[in-house]
């Protein structure tokens, strides 16, 4: 019998393909500090949002119910909606990598397919996790009290999570279309009215009934609940994270599955 | 397609564009996969042990595969990384690769400053990180002014003394003639010739009587000169001169003669071996620059 596919246990196992996805994202990292105007910019539209909500919308969006003022309500929201926005440049990256030819060069190499997927997406991760924080230090600044540090860091490490699963449906993207300005605007297109017709701005219950259907049925609305309840302190955690943990599991299985055959069909 | 190229030899892919030499690089380099036939790289199939392949191969191209946004040396180093060389190595490598290539002053600056020139010296480098036994170079100069050219050129050289096996495709017979051992004459997806480029010029013929007039008017009183002398057929060659077979000096002597009797003016006159572009025009009926589409089968053995 002759193995068909080259596993990765063929280039020196399973340790070398982590290696060497960490080796490809860090390049990736490299890539965001050669790059600073990118990070400014991933920062900046969220940096509007938290204000425009927090002074200008946020004083007639009526919380109460839920427990908790309207800027805790909000950060939870924003923190989703900047990784959903920030892991559209994952295939926006792997489309500019396939249009330079950089790819060949790693296809042309022993290291596993997968490296260079995992690669891009967990050097986003890192860079998510970043921007994270860096709204965390923007809530703060205008009234977010975390209840608690475990709540806090529970809370970053879930919305990140949720970005990394985005970050393999923006690869597949990517992947598909493989074209860098395409990639930037179907990557993007669909996160606005997704994450928007949630639970991320506004309480659920304000929403019209066949939209409220539609915002429960999303990742979006459990993982904001779910990083909602972990910033404040209010609310019950179990089930809203449960789904939303659910949800990712599903995508990044999904995903990641598409994603590697696509790599191997458009390379 | 079909060729072979022994271990330590060079080995020229000489067509035009879409001849078809690409295609069977990204098959040779595990980039593709054959849609029939098979290759074999040191024995190795392309496809069914592309892994192994990959560790003894290197690949630059026409299309320079290397990280703009890194330096040259971070380029080096990742790739030296991805290959699991050890720590200490990878430094050292990286830093006798960029001198090796002349990028030592370069080499802290980020690729997208660097000239069309540097860049496929950089990518040449990457290419041979890992030494690999053999070297697949995709056009290496295509697009290169002649200076980088010559200076590629002699890289490639060196590393040709070193004993690395080496396939090269280009479209330029010049450089097929000065870099590889033999050639295979690429067209239309098959190889249509393969031999050293004595071979191929001697299927040809031997030397030719080559005269150019001085002005176009009088390019048929010249041909008509040539066809008195009785040596054979008479060309009409592209660069706009005259070709006719020579057995010996001789002849040059009496056309010579002959032209002077009849009056007509040439700014060049002499005996010349047939170069690569007249076996490609012999071999095809088309010059190397013309275009054809690719064919997609591929059959290649080391």
């Amino acid at each position: 019998m002759t193995s068909t596919s080259p596993s990765p246990a063929a280039s020196g196992g399973f340790r070398y393909a982590v290696q060497d996805a960490m080796t490809l994202a860090g390049r990736n990292l490299r890539h965001t500090t050669r790059q600073p105007e990118l990070l400014v910019f991933s920062t900046v539209q969220p940096v509007l949002f938290v204000l425009l909500f927090r002074y200008v919308f946020g004083g007639s969006i009526n919380t109460a119910a839920t427990g908790v003022n309207y800027v805790n309500y909000l950060m939870a929201g924003i923190f989703v909606q900047t990784t959903a926005f920030a892991s559209t440049s994952t295939g926006v990256g792997l489309a500019e990598d396939l249009s330079k030819g950089i790819v060949d060069r790693f296809r042309s190499m022993p290291i596993s397919r997968s490296a260079v997927l995992a690669g891009r997406t967990l050097g986003d991760l890192v860079r998510m996790v970043g921007i994270v924080l860096i709204m965390a230090v923007v809530g703060i600044a205008v009234g977010l009290r975390p209840h608690s540090l475990v709540g806090f860091v529970g809370a970053v490490a879930l919305t990140a999570l949720f970005g990394f699963s985005f970050s393999w449906i923006s690869a597949w993207i990517g992947l598909s279309v493989k074209d860098v300005e395409t990639a930037n605007v179907a990557g993007f297109v669909w996160l606005f009215p997704l994450t928007f017709a949630s639970s991320a701005f506004v309480p659920l219950a304000s929403l019209p009934g066949w939209l409220q259907a539609f915002a429960k049925a999303t990742p979006v609305t459990p993982t904001c609940d779910a990083v909602r309840v972990m910033l404040t302190g209010h609310g019950s955690l179990g089930r809203p994270l449960t789904i939303s943990l659910l949800w990712m599991l599903v995508i990044l299985v999904v995903c990641s599955v598409l994603s590697v055959r696509k790599y191997r069909q458009v390379t | 397609m079909s060729f072979s190229l022994p271990e330590g030899t060079v080995l020229g892919l000489l067509g035009p564009n879409g001849a078809g030499k690409t295609t069977a690089v990204r098959v040779l380099a595990t980039l593709l996969r054959p849609d029939s036939g098979t290759a074999t790289v040191l024995g190795l199939d392309v496809v069914r042990q592309a892994e192994q392949v990959r560790r003894v191969i290197g690949l630059a191209g026409q299309y320079a595969a290397v990280d703009e946004k890194l330096t040259g040396r971070e380029n080096l180093r990742l790739v030296g990384r991805l290959y699991h060389l050890p720590t200490a190595e990878i430094s050292s490598r990286a830093d006798a690769l960029l001198e090796r290539f002349e990028l030592s002053d370069a080499a802290d600056r980020v690729v997208k400053t660097y000239s069309g020139g540097m860049r496929r010296r950089l990518d040449l480098a990457a290419s041979l990180v890992n030494r690999p036994k053999v070297l697949f170079l995709d056009e290496p100069t295509t697009g290169l002014d002649p200076r980088s050219r010559l200076s590629l050129w002699e890289v490639i050289e060196d590393l040709v003394r070193d004993g690395t096996t080496l396939l090269l495709t280009t479209q330029y017979l010049e450089e097929a003639d000065r870099l590889a051992d033999r050639i295979a004459v690429v067209d239309g997806g098959t190889v249509i010739a393969e031999g050293t480029s004595d071979e191929l010029k001697d299927k040809v013929g031997g030397s030719v009587l080559i005269a150019r007039p001085s002005s176009p008017a009088s390019l048929e009183a010249l041909c008509e000169v040539f066809g008195r002398l009785r040596s054979g057929e008479v060309k009409r060659l592209p660069s706009g001169e005259v070709s006719v077979p020579a057995t010996g000096i001789a002849l040059v002597a009496k056309a010579a003669r002959a032209l002077t009797t009849a009056g007509v003016e040439v700014s060049e006159l002499g005996l010349r071996r047939p170069t690569l572009d007249d076996v490609f025009l012999t071999l095809t009926g088309h010059l190397a620059e013309a275009t054809e589409p690719a064919a997609p089968t591929k059959k290649g053995r080391r």
